[in-house]
């Protein structure tokens, strides 16, 4: 076994790398809760990967038989049922990870320096996992995944003087038909999920090389023994490890509860009117992309149109994602955890997080007077969180952080 | 330039759909359906294929997945169930032919494999027994939750001459077997799921008891003398 080991390890830096990323990898002993979403996030990437593959199998990306084949699929396909519904599923679950593993970031200040370039990798990530859910719900071919792709890439056509032409490049059509499902297929299966290993990759060998932050937001590397281990650091293997995997086993059990029981979630994650097969013919009543996109749909139609362009309302929408890549330098604080941030700044924290999810149930509402007037409400709270807090996180009063961790 | 234009005209009224208003929603009988009644399901599956298939298919459902599923033997399928000479595999489609069902109905009939899952149960059930006389109408009925369907009220003559309860105990029968043509594989799943989360739940004890065992290590502070 040594012999093995040594004769890979002069050809392959194998002990080195188990070393550097798990045996000797020391992390903050205190994670809690919100520690368990990044690896939960790993374990779905793998889960769409899979079960992903095996779809690709039996799925047929042709605009007159893909909702067909996705009912075989669902019907004579051997176990198909369970596979379409753990991927359908998986790609909710793995925004609602996400979304709680930005919010951890949030909480404890992880975006800060030294991790700017972390929080950057993995707004990427972000965004790259948008456009992949977004080409996959287009897949099946039902009435949502067709006039759904219809709005959303229409957008591009708003785009001043290009718009028409970048939009017959972008669908090789004039309108969403065989030739997108075709190149949607292409990107969902190949380029994006390269994009997003490649970027999962960047994104933890960023971490690994700072570390991870904690509930504290103290830096654990500041504290070290005389081998220079950091003395609030333990390995991630095995703690971490065998944490995270009960985690993952938790996770799974309500997961398996949503798969077997309400895969589609009563119209949150398969859509009924995605069970009607598109036609072109037949505008739905009510148009709107699934959950995880909503927020930034919402900011889309608060925006009215302006001289006649719906492009004002494309730009705001985004600027609602690039605005939070710039997260790491808009704070100002002089403290990473919620634990000693000043009080005005929780109150901040909490009036954001109701606006975004307020935007997001908004989204799936149809339009009406009220409704558009919230929105704007909530989109202006939502720009005001990102604009003005190099103002309040320099304000109030923070309390002061401890040297070592308090738990 | 007449390209651009049309491209234009496709973008503004897609926008413009954002801002259509949902229908008013009316009020639906809950259906109470139970997909692990058997003979709910047999009862629906005959009446469907008598009071329905004439018109409508269900093109994604096969004979003998039928056959499997509601534990009924092939002859009795094919003396119930199949009517044409249709063999097991195939899938249930209808004899009426396109062109001709467009010139009848407007519409051709549609298929109905997916019904309960567009439509949900409840609209299926208060939709089958919501006719009402309307002779201004082609086929003297009219429909409170589909107002105009230009589909006849075929139930009635199973409507004659019986008590209302068992008349409703039919139509639940049909849409009960609707929901399992919508997705035959919920049959398994709800009974396949109780034993994925039983396992889960040991597994979770079995992680926790070795993460548990782990940590003591970490709480008194054996994994390294710490200052």
């Amino acid at each position: 076994m040594k012999n093995k080991q040594s004769w890979i390890d002069q050809r392959f830096p194998l002990t080195k790398v188990w070393n550097e990323h798990l045996a000797e990898y020391y992390t903050p002993r205190n994670f809690n809760f919100w520690y368990f979403f990044g690896s939960l996030a790993l374990l779905m990437l793998v889960m769409q990967l899979v079960t992903g593959i095996f779809l690709t199998m039996h799925f047929k990306p042709d605009s007159a038989n893909a909702f067909a084949s996705v009912e075989y699929i669902m019907r004579d396909v051997e176990w198909g049922w369970l596979v379409r519904y753990l991927h359908s599923v998986g790609a909710s679950a793995f925004f609602v990870v996400i979304y709680l593993h930005m919010y951890r970031g949030l909480l404890y200040g992880s975006y800060k320096g030294p991790r700017e370039l972390i929080w950057v990798l993995g707004m990427l990530l972000y965004i790259v996992l948008m456009a992949e859910a977004f080409m996959g719900y287009v897949l099946p071919w039902g009435q949502m995944s067709y006039w759904g792709a219809q709005v959303i890439i229409s957008l591009f056509g708003s785009v001043p003087v290009i718009g028409p032409d970048l939009l017959v490049w972008i669908l090789g059509d004039y309108a969403v038909g065989d030739a997108a499902l075709n190149r949607f297929f292409s990107l969902h299966v190949i380029a994006l999920p390269l994009i997003l290993v490649v970027l999962v990759f960047l994104h933890i060998v960023a971490l690994h090389t700072v570390g991870s932050n904690n509930p504290d937001g103290i830096e654990i590397k500041k504290n070290k023994d005389k081998d220079g281990i950091p003395k609030d650091g333990i390995p991630f293997h095995p703690y971490f490890t065998v944490k995270d995997t009960m985690g993952a086993v938790a996770f799974l059990w309500i997961f398996c509860a949503v798969v077997f029981y309400a895969p589609g979630l009563n119209g949150y994650f398969l859509e009924h009117a995605n069970f009607i097969e598109a036609n072109p013919l037949q505008t739905p009543e009510h148009i709107a992309p699934l959950w995880y996109l909503t927020p930034f749909y919402s900011v889309l139609r608060a925006v009215p149109p302006m001289f006649g362009s719906q492009f004002p309302g494309v730009l705001a929408m985004g600027a609602s994602l690039l605005i939070l890549f710039f997260l790491p330098w808009l704070d100002r604080s002089p403290v990473k955890s919620i634990r000693y941030r000043s009080p005005i700044y929780k109150w901040v924290l909490g009036v954001f997080v109701v606006s975004f999810v307020m935007l997001g149930w908004l989204g799936m509402q149809s339009v009406t007077p009220l409704n558009v007037f919230l929105a704007r409400v909530f989109t202006v709270l939502y720009f005001a969180f990102f604009i003005l807090m190099p103002w309040y996180t320099s304000i109030g009063k923070t309390k002061e952080v401890p040297e070592r961790l308090t738990e | 330039m007449k390209i651009r234009t049309k491209i234009k005209l496709a973008l503004a009224s897609t926008l413009l759909s954002f801002s259509v208003l949902a229908a008013g929603d009316l009020h639906l009988d809950h259906a109470n359906t139970d997909i692990s009644d058997t003979a709910s399901l047999q009862n629906g599956a005959k009446l469907f294929m008598n009071y329905c298939s004439g018109c409508h298919a269900i093109g994604f459902m096969r004979y003998n997945r039928i056959a499997k599923d509601l534990n009924l033997n092939d002859s009795l399928v094919s003396k119930h169930l199949m009517f044409a000479g249709e063999k097991p595999g195939e899938t249930i489609t209808t004899a009426m032919p396109k062109d001709a069902a467009k010139k009848w109905f407007g519409n051709p009939p549609p298929d109905l494999s997916l019904v309960a899952r567009s439509k949900g149960t409840d609209w299926i059930y208060t939709y089958l027994k919501g006719f009402y006389e309307d002779e201004s109408k082609a086929f003297g009925v009219n429909n409170k939750v589909l107002a105009n369907a230009s589909m006849p009220d075929v139930l009635w003559s199973l409507k004659e001459g019986k008590p209302e309860a068992e008349f409703d105990q039919d139509v639940r029968d049909i849409t009960n077997f609707l929901d399992y043509v919508g997705e035959p594989a919920k049959l398994i799943r709800t009974s396949l799921g109780v034993w994925v989360l039983l396992f889960l739940g040991v597994l979770f004890i079995l992680t926790y008891l070795l993460k548990k065992e782990y940590w003591k290590d970490v709480k008194y502070g054996i994994w390294r003398p710490r200052d």
